[in-house]
C-alpha cells in the first residue's frame, strides 16, 4: 500500500511513541551565577582551620609560580607555563582529594601536583627538559602532566572505570583548561564517564584564554559547566579565585563520585594573570584595565580579607605564612641551580621492557661514541 | 611478560578458521587472567563485526567484554588508564581506518607511556585492529595502516598470516608487558588450517621471522595478507626452474634482521612483497635493512612488489592493486639483474 492510498482509506495515523527525556535535565544545570563563598554571608560558616590551611598553600602557590617563572629567566627551566591567578583552584584540586586518589594535570598544573605532596624539582622535570616524567605516577597517583590538550581526560576516566571494577574506593580529579574543552577528547572522555558512571571530577579552568584565543571564540555555550548536561552530568559553576568555594564544590564532587554517582563537571571562573608562559606576550591579546580587574578579585586577598575580617589571623600571622613561602622559594631556587644528572645511555631504556635487536645495536653505537668522546676529552 | 600456559583441553591437529583462534585466543586468556578486558564497538551482544568476540560478554559478563560507546580516541584513551590502574585491555578497533580517530592516543601516550615515566607507567595494552584488501570492503575498509605504526618507536606491531600464529601471537601479545598494535588481515579471517589446539601457544616468539618455505634461488620477504600470495607464487616458480625461499615476517616491530638477512645471503636475491604502499612503505625500510646487511651477497637489487601509491580504490578495482601471484613472478624474473 502506498502512503496516497492509506489516505484515501482515511484510517488514522499512527500517532508516534511518546517521547521523554531519559533524564530531567534540570538538576544538572549549573547555577546562573558563578559559586560564592568568600565575601558572602556564607563565609561566616566557614571552618577557620580550612580557611588557614587554603590561605597558607595559596600564598605558598603563588610564590611557587613566582620562583619558577624566575627560573626561566635564568634558564634554569626550558618554559613555565604560570597559574598565578589560579592558585585557588589548583590548591583546592589538591586537596580534596585522598591519598588513594589519583590527579590528572594537564600541562600547566605543575602546582596542582606540588600541592599534593609531589617534590617540586620532580614535578618540573618536565618543564626543565630532564626527563619527560620525573616522578613515578603510581607512587605519587598523579598521572604525567600532559602535553597535548584534553588527552589524560580518558585515562582520567579509563582509571576510575578500572578501580571500580576491581572494587576499589578510587575517585579520580581530571583538570583542563578552557581551549581543551574543544579538543575531540575532551567529549569523548566526558562521555563515557557518564556511560559508565565513573567516578570521575572534571575540573575546567576558565581562565580566560587559550593563549591568545578568548573563550567567546573558543565555544558559544552558555558557559563551560553547561556542556555538563549533554553527556548526562551535573555541571558546577564555581568562583575559581574563592579557595573556599573551590574546595567546597570539588569536595561534593569527590564524595558524589566516590558514592557511586558518577562524574561532574565543575568549571572554575577565574583569570591567568600572567602570560600563557613566560614566552608569550599577552599585551597583544589583553588590556591592562582587564588584568587590574582581576588583580581585585585576587584568590590571596578574597582569603585575607576574610581571616582578618573574622580575627582569625593579624599582622604576624600573615608574615609567617609568606616568610614559610619564601623559604620554599629559596630552597627550590637552589635544588633547582644543580646541574641534572643525566645518563646518555638512558635513552634506550624503558622504550620497550626488553630492548629490540635495532635498539640494542644502536645502543652500542651510542655507547662507542661516549666512549670516543671520553678518550678524546682525555688526551 | 608474563607467562602463556598451555591449555590443557584434549585434541589433536585440525582445521580451523583463523577467525576461530583468534576468538579463542581471547577466551583462553581472559579465562587464565582476570585483569584482561575486552573492549570496543559491538564487541559484546554483537560479537564483534567479525565475530571475533563471539560469546565473550557471555561468559565474562559486560565489565569484562564491554561495548563502549562510539568513540575510538576514547576507547584506546580510557584503556590507557584501565592499563595504569593494572588491566590489561585488549581493544577492538572496528576496521583499519576507524584507527584514525584514536591515533592520537596511540603516538601520544601509549607508545611512549612507559618511556615518559622511566618504566613506572608500562602499557600492556593491546590494539586489535582487522587490516587490508581483498574482501570487496567499501571505502575505509582495507587500509594497510603498518607504516604508521612501525614509524612509531614504542609499539611492537605484530601481523599473523597462520591460523597457529593468529592464536600464539595474540596470547603473546596480550601477555606482553608492552602495547601491541595487533594487525589482523582481514581477508584471511576465514582461511583454514590446521593448527594443534592441544598446544595452541607453540609458535614462535613475538621477533621471530619464520621460513615458511624453504629455497635458494631467492627469498620473498612478506607479511600477513601476502603470505599465501608469496607460497603460491614460489610454487608457480617451481615450474620456472626457480627455487624461492619465503620468509613471513609476523612482526615488523621488532624486526628479525637475522633471519632476513641470513636467508637473503643464502640467495643473493630479495623481494619484499605487501600490500600496503610501496612509497613510504614497509617495504623501503626492510630493503634498506637488507641492503645494509647483505650489499656484497646480493646479485640484485632489493625489489618491491607493493600496492600502488593511490588512496586504497573501491572494491570493483581492488585486484588491479592488490599484489597478486603474476607481479610478484615479474619481480622474481627482475631480479636475473647481471643476465
Ligand atoms: C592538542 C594540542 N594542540 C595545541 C597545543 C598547543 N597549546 C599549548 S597550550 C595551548 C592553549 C591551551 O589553552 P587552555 O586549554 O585554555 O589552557 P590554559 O593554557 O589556559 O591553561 C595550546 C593551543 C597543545 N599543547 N596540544
Amino acid at each position: 500500500m502506498t502512503v496516497m492510498e492509506q489516505r484515501d482509506t482515511r484510517t488514522a495515523p499512527v500517532p508516534p511513541p511518546a517521547w521523554q527525556p531519559r533524564t530531567d535535565p534540570a538538576p544538572l544545570l549549573p547555577d546562573a551565577e558563578p559559586y560564592r563563598i568568600l565575601g558572602t554571608d556564607a563565609a561566616a560558616q566557614a571552618d577557620p582551620e580550612l580557611l588557614r590551611r587554603l590561605y597558607a598553600e595559596v600564598v605558598h602557590g603563588r610564590r611557587y609560580n613566582a620562583q619558577a617563572t624566575a627560573l626561566t629567566r635564568q634558564g634554569r627551566l626550558a618554559v613555565y607555563p604560570s597559574t598565578t591567578g589560579q592558585e585557588a583552584a589548583e590548591v583546592a584540586a589538591a586537596l580534596v582529594l585522598q591519598e588513594r586518589d589519583w590527579l590528572f594535570p594537564s600541562y600547566r598544573d605543575t602546582l596542582a601536583a606540588v600541592a599534593r605532596g609531589l617534590d617540586p624539582v620532580q614535578a618540573l622535570t618536565l618543564l626543565r627538559g630532564d626527563w619527560h616524567t620525573g616522578y613515578d605516577p603510581r607512587e605519587h597517583r598523579i598521572a604525567p602532566l600532559s602535553t597535548p590538550l584534553a588527552t589524560q581526560l580518558p585515562h582520567a576516566v579509563g582509571l576510575a572505570h578500572a578501580a571500580r571494577l576491581k572494587g576499589d574506593d578510587v575517585v579520580a580529579l581530571a583538570m583542563v583548561g578552557d581551549g581543551g574543552t574543544s579538543e575531540g577528547d575532551f567529549h569523548e572522555a566526558l562521555n563515557f564517564a557518564a556511560v559508565w558512571r565513573a567516578p570521575v571530577v572534571f575540573l575546567v579552568q576558565n581562565n580566560g584564554f587559550a593563549i591568545s584565543v578568548p573563550l567567546a571564540k573558543q565555544t558559544a555555550a552558555p558557559s563551560l559547566a553547561h556542556k555538563a548536561v549533554g553527556y548526562g552530568m551535573p555541571g558546577r559553576l564555581v568562583d575559581g579565585n574563592d579557595a573556599v568555594a573551590m574546595h567546597e564544590v570539588l569536595a561534593d564532587a569527590v564524595a558524589r563520585a566516590r558514592e557511586g554517582h558518577g562524574p561532574t563537571l565543575v568549571e572554575a571562573v577565574t583569570y591567568r594573570m600572567d602570560a600563557h608562559t613566560n614566552a608569550d606576550d599577552a599585551t597583544r591579546y589583553r588590556t591592562d584595565a582587564e588584568v587590574e580587574i582581576w588583580r581585585a578579585h585576587d584568590p590571596i586577598l578574597l582569603l585575607e580579607r576574610e581571616l582578618t575580617e573574622r580575627g582569625l589571623i593579624d599582622e604576624a600571622g600573615i608574615r609567617a605564612v609568606r616568610d614559610d613561602a619564601e623559604t620554599m622559594a629559596a630552597g627550590l631556587r637552589e635544588r633547582m641551580n644543580q646541574d641534572p644528572a643525566l645518563d646518555p645511555m638512558d635513552l634506550f631504556g624503558d622504550v620497550y621492557a626488553e630492548r629490540t635487536p635495532q635498539l640494542r645495536e644502536q645502543a652500542a653505537q651510542l655507547r662507542a661514541e661516549l666512549d670516543a668522546e671520553a678518550e678524546g676529552g682525555q688526551a | 611478560m608474563t607467562t602463556v600456559a598451555k591449555p590443557s583441553a584434549a585434541g589433536s591437529v585440525k582445521p580451523a578458521t583463523m577467525a576461530q583462534a583468534l576468538g579463542r585466543a581471547l577466551r583462553d586468556a581472559m579465562a587464565e587472567d582476570p585483569s584482561v578486558h575486552v573492549m570496543g564497538e559491538d564487541v559484546g551482544t554483537l560479537g564483534g563485526v567479525f565475530r571475533i568476540t563471539d560469546g565473550l560478554a557471555k561468559e565474562f559478563g559486560e565489565d569484562r567484554c564491554t561495548d563502549t560507546p562510539l568513540a575510538e580516541a576514547g576507547i584506546l584513551g580510557t584503556a590507557v588508564g584501565m592499563a595504569m590502574y593494572g588491566l590489561r585491555p585488549v581493544v577492538e578497533m572496528q576496521f583499519d581506518a576507524f584507527a584514525y580517530p584514536a591515533f592520537e592516543q596511540l603516538v601520544s601516550h601509549v607508545a611512549r607511556m612507559r618511556n615518559r615515566t622511566r618504566g613506572a607507567l608500562p602499557m600492556p595494552l593491546t590494539v586489535r585492529i582487522p587490516y587490508g584488501g581483498g574482501i570487496g570492503g567499501v571505502e575505509h575498509h582495507s587500509d594497510s595502516s603498518e607504516a604508521y605504526y612501525m614509524a612509531t618507536p614504542g609499539l611492537t606491531v605484530v601481523t599473523p598470516a597462520t591460523v597457529a600464529d593468529a592464536y600464539g601471537l595474540l596470547r603473546q601479545s596480550i601477555a606482553s608487558d608492552d602495547p601491541v598494535v595487533f594487525l589482523e588481515p582481514k581477508r584471511l579471517y576465514w582461511s583454514k588450517d590446521t593448527w594443534n589446539p592441544e598446544r595452541p601457544t607453540d609458535v614462535e616468539p613475538i621477533g621471530t621471522a619464520v621460513v615458511r618455505r624453504p629455497g635458494t634461488g631467492a627469498t620473498l620477504i612478506t607479511y600477513g595478507p601476502s603470505l599465501p600470495v608469496c607460497l603460491e607464487a614460489a610454487e608457480a616458480a617451481q615450474a620456472e626452474g626457480w627455487d624461492l625461499e619465503v620468509i613471513d615476517l609476523r612482526s615488523l616491530v621488532p624486526f628479525d634482521d637475522a633471519t632476513v638477512a641470513a636467508s637473503v645471503r643464502r640467495t643473493g636475491r630479495a623481494v619484499v612483497v605487501h600490500e600496503s604502499t610501496g612509497f613510504g612503505g614497509p617495504g623501503g625500510e626492510i630493503a634498506a635493512r637488507i641492503t645494509e646487511r647483505c650489499f656484497h651477497h646480493l646479485q640484485a637489487p632489493v625489489l618491491r612488489v607493493a600496492g600502488f601509491d593511490i588512496p586504497y580504490p573501491p572494491p570493483m578495482l581492488e585486484r588491479h592493486h592488490l599484489p597478486g601471484v603474476d607481479r610478484v613472478l615479474d619481480a622474481v624474473a627482475r631480479l636475473q639483474w647481471d643476465q
